[in-house]
């Protein structure tokens, strides 16, 4: 998952009519791109639990705090959410809220990954 | 006989007494975050001494600590506010004072400890001695940024509404000043460690917002407005720190919003001086204590990686990765080593600033901030 940003970097400073010193960034982007696709197929074959748990709580936990009871973003505990269908969840996690500080995360995983997310933080004990 | 007996258990408490002195000088405290810890550390023998458990949610925890260097007073993500001796190494006294809060500062008396909250969402200020409440600051809106300012004073900004309020505890009562328009979305803030200007970085809008604390009536100074946060916005995965004053030289340096690189402005006129491309979004650029250096690190997924600017060239002149999830970094007081958490790898470690060489690696259970003794004397930490 490490080298996805780069790819973001790569793509947005690939652009046509950016500096010739770029070029370099481009060749970077589509090796980096190549490893990237490797990468999330791999993922969506198999999904790690521990490494999304960990993800949920450590990354996402940067905002919404290491249990989930909310920071700067809200509270994510499941008696929270139980209103919302995982769907929608999916959907924010990948998506993003417009004008707000939650960024879409659909560069750094996986349709199936964002799906497991929204599970897990319905019913944490499922998972 | 019972006399002597008397006189030589007297000798022998007075000699336990004065046997082993702790000099706090050059100790510090690691949050371990996961455990609900803080790990007791020597930065001289670079050696870990004992851990204190027991101080709740230690998320985005963090610390100041008293003038004489005895006492650390700790603000856990739960709201907790724990007293910790770093000489007994033991809790002395804890309050949970809110059900989500996000730091703290101490008065530049050493009297007073305040804790800026999310939930409720204001600033509560306590006696550093007792943690007995001695002013509860609603703010209506989650509250950021807060610090402590020369004259008895703390600062603190609004998320929500974008106000930032001065609170004067000089007369007893805090007489609170409101500075509106500060911006939209203010994310963090940090004072110079001359106490006069106070700056909070913005998520909902480009640039920062500066306060002349010196003034009669601060009022908002816009910095950097056409700074594009929006031109090529990237999605942000985790919020840059402002901590300290990164001030090298005449400028200081400030981790960028949604890009990857950080920004350099004059200190005097508040304008940008130039730009550092960096390997990812920024999360700490902090400057060794001497102004030569910034180190800089970074948001997931690139939170593997350090890279050192030199603050005169302004370029990267070096970079390596110490492990997964570096979180934090603390110099020594004259900047001769920094400490590292990476939290992935369960360890603290240790590097010398002029060589890069790694000196040593300390088991931490996921640790994250690391606060030396020294911070005790220095505005705004």
């Amino acid at each position: 998952m490490a080298s996805l940003a780069h790819m973001q970097l790569g793509l947005r400073t690939a652009k046509p009519g950016n500096a010739a010193g770029r070029a370099g960034w481009a060749a970077r982007a589509v090796l980096t791109t190549a490893v990237v696709l490797a990468t999330s197929a791999f993922a969506a074959d198999t999904l790690d639990p521990n490494a999304l748990k960990r993800l949920v709580h450590q990354d996402c936990g940067s905002c919404h705090g290491l249990s989930l009871k909310g920071g700067l973003g809200p509270d994510l505990r499941a008696e929270t959410l139980e209103h919302y269908d995982a769907d929608i969840l999916t959907g924010v996690i990948l998506d993003g809220i417009p004008d707000t500080a939650m960024p879409p995360w659909r560069p750094l995983i996986s349709q199936e990954e964002a799906e497991w997310i929204a599970r897990y933080l319905l019913e944490p004990e499922a998972q | 006989m019972k006399q002597l007996i008397l006189g030589l258990a007297a000798t022998l408490l007075m000699t336990a007494a004065h046997a082993e002195p702790t000099a706090t000088g050059d100790l510090g405290l690691v949050i371990e975050r996961a455990k609900g810890s803080v790990l007791l550390v020597d930065q001289s023998d670079r050696a870990a001494l004992a851990r204190i458990e027991g101080l709740g949610d230690l998320s985005h925890a963090s610390l100041v600590y008293s003038p004489d260097e005895r006492f650390a007073y700790v603000f856990g993500r739960d709201g907790g506010l724990t007293k910790v001796d770093i000489v007994t190494r033991q809790i002395v006294n804890r309050v949970v004072q809110a059900g989500n809060a996000i730091g703290g500062a101490i008065s530049d008396d050493g009297r007073l400890v305040a804790v800026s909250n999310y939930e409720p969402g204001g600033v509560r200020v306590f006696d550093a001695d007792t943690l007995e409440m001695v002013a509860d600051i609603p703010t209506d809106s989650k509250t950021i940024g807060l610090v402590d300012a020369p004259g008895r004073r703390f600062v603190f900004t609004m998320w929500d509404t974008g106000e930032t309020w001065i609170a004067d505890f000089s007369k007893g009562d805090p007489a609170i000043t409101k500075i509106l328009d500060m911006g939209k979305n203010p994310y963090d803030a940090l004072i110079t460690s001359n106490g006069r200007t106070y700056i909070t970085g913005l998520f909902g809008e480009d640039g920062l917002t500066a306060l002349d604390l010196w003034a009669e009536t601060p009022e908002p100074i816009r910095v950097l407005p056409d700074y594009g946060r929006g031109q090529e916005e990237m999605p942000v995965y985790k919020m840059p720190h402002l901590e300290g004053w990164a001030l090298t030289g005449r400028e200081f340096v400030l981790p960028a919003v949604g890009h990857h690189e950080v920004l350099w402005i004059d200190a005097d006129t508040l304008t940008e001086t130039g730009r550092t491309q960096t390997h990812g979004q920024p999360v700490f650029a902090m400057a060794r204590p001497d102004g030569r250096q910034v180190w800089v690190n970074f948001a997931h997924p690139l939170n593997d990686t350090i890279q050192v600017i030199d603050s005169v060239s302004k370029e990267v002149v070096h970079e390596f990765k110490p492990g997964p999830a570096v979180l934090h970094m603390e110099f020594t007081p004259r900047g001769h080593e920094v400490w590292i958490s990476v939290r992935d790898a369960n360890k603290v470690m240790v590097y010398d600033t002029q060589t890069f060489e790694k000196l040593r690696e300390i088991e931490a259970d996921s640790p994250s901030g690391i606060f030396f003794t020294a911070r005790a004397h220095k505005t705004g930490l």
